[in-house]
């Protein structure tokens, strides 16, 4: 039983979760990540817009605000160790009134008193020269050229692999439903009647943060999830911007974006509005009209004859509007890591760094493993390479030269590479590989994909799922017949 | 990096791609196919019903069947098959075209080519093309896709199904779960008339008892982690009746919502797109834009019957075998869709031969009328018993015909 006692045990494996578990795994310490999913990232991070925001929305009086301008700064060197799509595309501001003006120039000041290095407050002239397909009405804006574009699910895959890689052990469909504190050790149980042991905990359980919490007797409260609505434009879109273009903020999120996601297809969104249910991710016809009604005005040229996709996610919103950090005044060596909402993606980063210095603070003893590696091999993709560079890893792996999934060029040893590194569902694979993302959204490569992902695991075709519990793509096979009763089959 | 040479590469190796290749080789040409699958034949490997081949070969075979005719042919030529190889670009190059083909073995393959035709065919348009909102849960297919698990891999996809589109995949769909033990408690068609062939609604749905909702459409999935129903909608006069909304439990929901050309490829090399078809915009002689590139197939536009497609592409080959003989088209005018008509290909014709026209039309008729003009002047006409816009309508105009008008330039096709 030794190898279930842990130090540390990270609830969520989401991009806050992951982030905290890679931090720690370099340090001489055991970490265990427990995720309530069949993979990591499948909860709030998967519908994750992707923006690496620009420290401008909100002054230096936020938490958040200061946990996003470090972020940032972070990324480039994550790029480096994790090889996660990322671009610093740029972001543009678009205002299209003088009082519009006002709240811009008040977005530059956050930024100036942020310290954020570039910031340009640009007049009409300037802001279409950035960006030429804004429409013509705009009379002004900001641009953050440090801000960017990732692929979130992408980032989560990174981090834990890397973290995996240094010794944290992963758990995936473990949902944490009871806990208690023993000999100074919280006795974790899972719904499946899985128990490991830990000294610490961290909760960053995202939407459901407030039941974790709850289950450990700490803080009160309440996430409050915000539902948001994205709609996903094909590659060689006609509208495609060159910087993530947003409209001035309102008062509750930051508005309809429209984003040219670091992959090469263009994403419209997130709508804002706020529900009861934590498992409501369905899309309605009237938000599709209000997130192309609101993103038209940014770039008139955008076409709804181009969706090849749309999604919705749940931002962890608590209700003072900030994040929820902080060392547990009601239980022992327990951590809240709560309403990672927007811009918690970019501050994940710093985060993790706060909470490992919240950690040393309150006691745990941390240091540095002498062979911590933070990087990870980066893996081939055959739409990354050129002709000469595709004939040589076929070379030295034939499976490279099997395109398995056309619309996004995804070779067969990119999916076998996704389904060894443990994503073995068809949303795994898509979010590891791209394949079943573009434009014939996996009508093509799905039964190549459930093929290989058998071959690979051994698992029956049958038990394979598109992201784990109840989602099975066949029920069984022909001639496979159940009983119902003695005298009927059906 | 291998290179080889060839007079023509043609990209695809299905109904398509395997006429045209023989229709050049016959010629005498050097002519490679470029499949993606492990064998040729294309997506006709998945349609194990039958009904093919009654026009070309005057008897009713099954997809795999038909294949396999033109397969053997393409054997017993001296064509050269690259199988297990997708390509992934083509750039011009001095006189002719480079063409790059990926494959396990020998890996990336340069093509160097005079003409390209492309018969890579059609895509299945999907749930984000037709924006139904709702839950994302498992168990929505395309049809072309539940077909493949079905008929290829064996698998039950559900056992509770309803199918979005009355046209022929649709109807084949909902035999073939009822076949394999699902209940197909309906198939929902936006529009007021079946798409399908009328003797596949009798054999499909009637004799299955599947109920069919004419001016339906599905206006929401629901479930959370597999599909547990969707909402219907009646239309009246083309506006949804939500408060006549009524649900159907399922597991299963197939979209055969329609077919678009695949011509990402096409596309990337520069060739215009026909908005109307999906396909390249191409002369009288099928080729595109670009010289030396041709298309055909549901490449070109999506037919009804692969025996059309058969006829086209073997068209397409001559004509790629007169380019390379040097052959180039006369004076071309342009073939406008006129009232009533969807789309008219090829995009131009020549008055010096036979042309031969593939159309569709938008409106449901008994004893139309179609009228071919020339600055105003009929050159042609022809009465249809019944026309509908899932049925593709075709006819021939001759040199012949041509020399009774004076008036020379662009033609307009209308139906009445």
């Amino acid at each position: 039983m030794k190898e279930n006692i842990f130090d540390v045990a990270i609830i969520g494996g989401g991009v806050a979760g992951a982030a905290i578990a890679r931090k720690l795994s370099s340090y001489d310490c055991t970490v265990s990540l427990l995720e309530k999913e069949c993979d990591v990232s499948f909860g709030v991070s998967k519908a994750n817009s992707g923006i690496i925001h620009g420290g401008f929305h909100h002054g230096p009086g936020y938490l958040k605000s200061r946990l996003e301008v470090q972020g940032n700064r972070m990324f480039d060197q994550l790029e480096e160790e994790l090889h996660f799509p990322f671009k610093r595309c740029g972001i543009v501001v678009a205002a299209f009134s003088e009082e519009e003006m006002k709240t811009v120039q008040q977005l530059y000041r956050n930024g100036e008193a942020n310290k954020i290095v570039g910031l340009e407050l640009c007049n009409r002239a300037r802001i279409l020269e950035l960006e030429p397909k804004l429409n013509r009405d705009v009379v002004g804006g900001l641009y953050a050229p440090a801000g960017g574009i990732i692929e979130p699910y992408r980032f989560v895959f990174s981090l834990v692999e890397s973290a995996v890689k240094n010794g944290v052990q992963l758990r995936t469909e473990f949902e944490v439903v009871t806990a208690e504190r023993t000999n100074g050790y919280y006795d974790i149980r899972s719904s499946t009647g899985d128990k490991i042991l830990s000294k610490w905990v961290i909760n960053a359980a995202g939407l459901f943060a407030d039941r974790v919490s709850a289950v450990f007797k700490a803080e009160e409260f309440r996430i409050i999830p915000r539902k948001g609505e994205e709609f996903l434009l094909g590659r060689n879109c006609s509208s495609r911007p060159n910087h993530v273009i947003f409209p001035v903020p309102g008062a509750v999120s930051k508005g309809i974006l429209v984003i040219p996601t670091v992959e090469g297809t263009t994403m419209i969104g997130p709508t804002a509005r706020e529900q009861e249910s934590k498992d409501d991710f369905s899309t309605t016809e009237e938000n599709l009209n209000q997130v192309f009604s609101s993103a038209r005005r940014l770039i008139p040229s955008l076409s709804q004859r181009e969706i090849i996709t749309s999604f919705a996610g749940l931002r962890p919103a608590l209700k003072s509007g900030d994040f929820y950090i902080g060392i547990s005044g009601k239980r022992p060596n327990f951590v809240q890591v709560a309403g990672i909402q927007s811009p918690g993606l970019t501050a994940v980063p710093a985060i993790a760094e706060y909470v490992k210095d919240l950690l040393k603070k309150d006691g745990l003893v941390l240091t540095e493993k002498i062979d911590y590696d933070p990087a990870i091999p980066d893996q081939p993709r055959i739409r990354y390479a050129d002709n000469n560079e595709i004939d040589s890893l076929v070379k030295k792996n034939p499976a490279f030269g099997r395109v398995v999934c056309r619309c996004e060029s995804v070779s067969e040893a990119e999916i076998v590479a996704a389904v060894r590194n443990g994503h073995t569902t068809l949303d795994g694979v898509k979010f590891y590989t791209r394949a079943q993302m573009g434009k014939c959204q996996g009508g093509f490569c799905t039964d190549r994909i459930v093929k290989i992902i058998s071959r690979e695991t051994g698992m029956d075709i049958v038990s394979i799922t598109k992201r784990g519990r109840g989602t099975y793509l066949a029920r069984n096979k022909i001639g496979d017949f159940e009983v119902k009763d003695e005298n009927s089959i059906v | 990096m291998k290179t080889v040479s060839f007079d023509t590469l043609v990209i695809g190796g299905g109904a398509s791609g395997m006429a045209a290749a023989l229709a050049v080789a016959e010629e005498g040409w050097k002519v490679a196919i470029v499949e993606r699958e492990e064998s040729l034949g294309g997506i006709l490997h998945q349609c194990i019903h039958n009904g093919f081949g009654l026009h070309y070969f005057k008897e009713e075979l099954s997809g795999p069947e038909y294949a396999e005719r033109f397969s053997e042919m393409v054997e017993s030529s001296n064509i050269s098959v690259y199988l297990n190889m997708t390509i992934m670009d083509i750039v011009k190059e001095g006189d002719g075209l480079t063409a790059f083909g990926l494959s396990m073995d020998p890996g990336m393959v340069r093509f160097k080519v005079r003409t390209v035709v492309f018969a890579n065919g059609c895509r299945e348009r999907n749930r984000g093309n037709i924006g139904i909102p709702g839950t994302r849960p498992s168990g929505v297919f395309t049809a072309g896709l539940a077909q493949r698990l079905v008929n290829l891999e064996g698998l039950v996809p559900g056992k509770e199904c309803v199918i979005v589109g009355s046209g022929d995949i649709g109807l084949i769909m909902a035999r073939r779960m009822s076949w394999i033990g699902a209940h197909v408690k309906a198939v929902v068609e936006i529009q007021p008339n079946p798409a399908g062939l009328t003797r596949n609604i009798v054999q499909c749905l009637n004799d299955f008892d599947i109920p069919l909702y004419l001016s339906h459409v599905v206006g929401n999935i629901k479930g959370k982690d597999r599909v547990e129903g969707v909402d219907v909608i009646p239309l009246e006069n083309g506006i949804q009746q939500r408060d006549k909304m009524f649900s159907i439990d399922c597991d299963t929901l197939l979209l055969a919502v329609g077919l678009v050309p695949d011509n990402e490829l096409a596309r990337k090399i520069g060739v215009a797109l026909n908005q109307e078809t999906g396909g390249p915009v191409v002369d009288s002689t099928l080729m595109t834009g670009i010289e030396g590139v041709f298309a055909c197939g549901n490449l070109l536009h999506v037919h009804d019957l692969v025996d059309f497609v058969t006829e086209e592409s073997f068209r397409c080959g001559t004509f790629v075998s007169g380019f390379l003989k040097g052959k180039r088209p006369e004076k071309q005018y342009k073939t406008n869709p006129g009232k009533n008509v969807k789309y008219i290909v090829p995009n131009h014709y020549e008055r010096i031969r036979e042309n031969r026209f593939y159309m569709r039309t938008l409106i449901v008729k008994n004893n139309a009328l179609l009228s071919v003009k020339v600055k105003g002047t009929e050159i042609y006409s022809k009465k249809l018993r019944h026309i509908q816009p899932s049925e593709m309508i075709q006819f021939s105009l001759t040199e012949e015909d041509f020399k009774l008008i004076k008036e020379e330039g662009p033609m307009e096709v209308s139906i009445e």
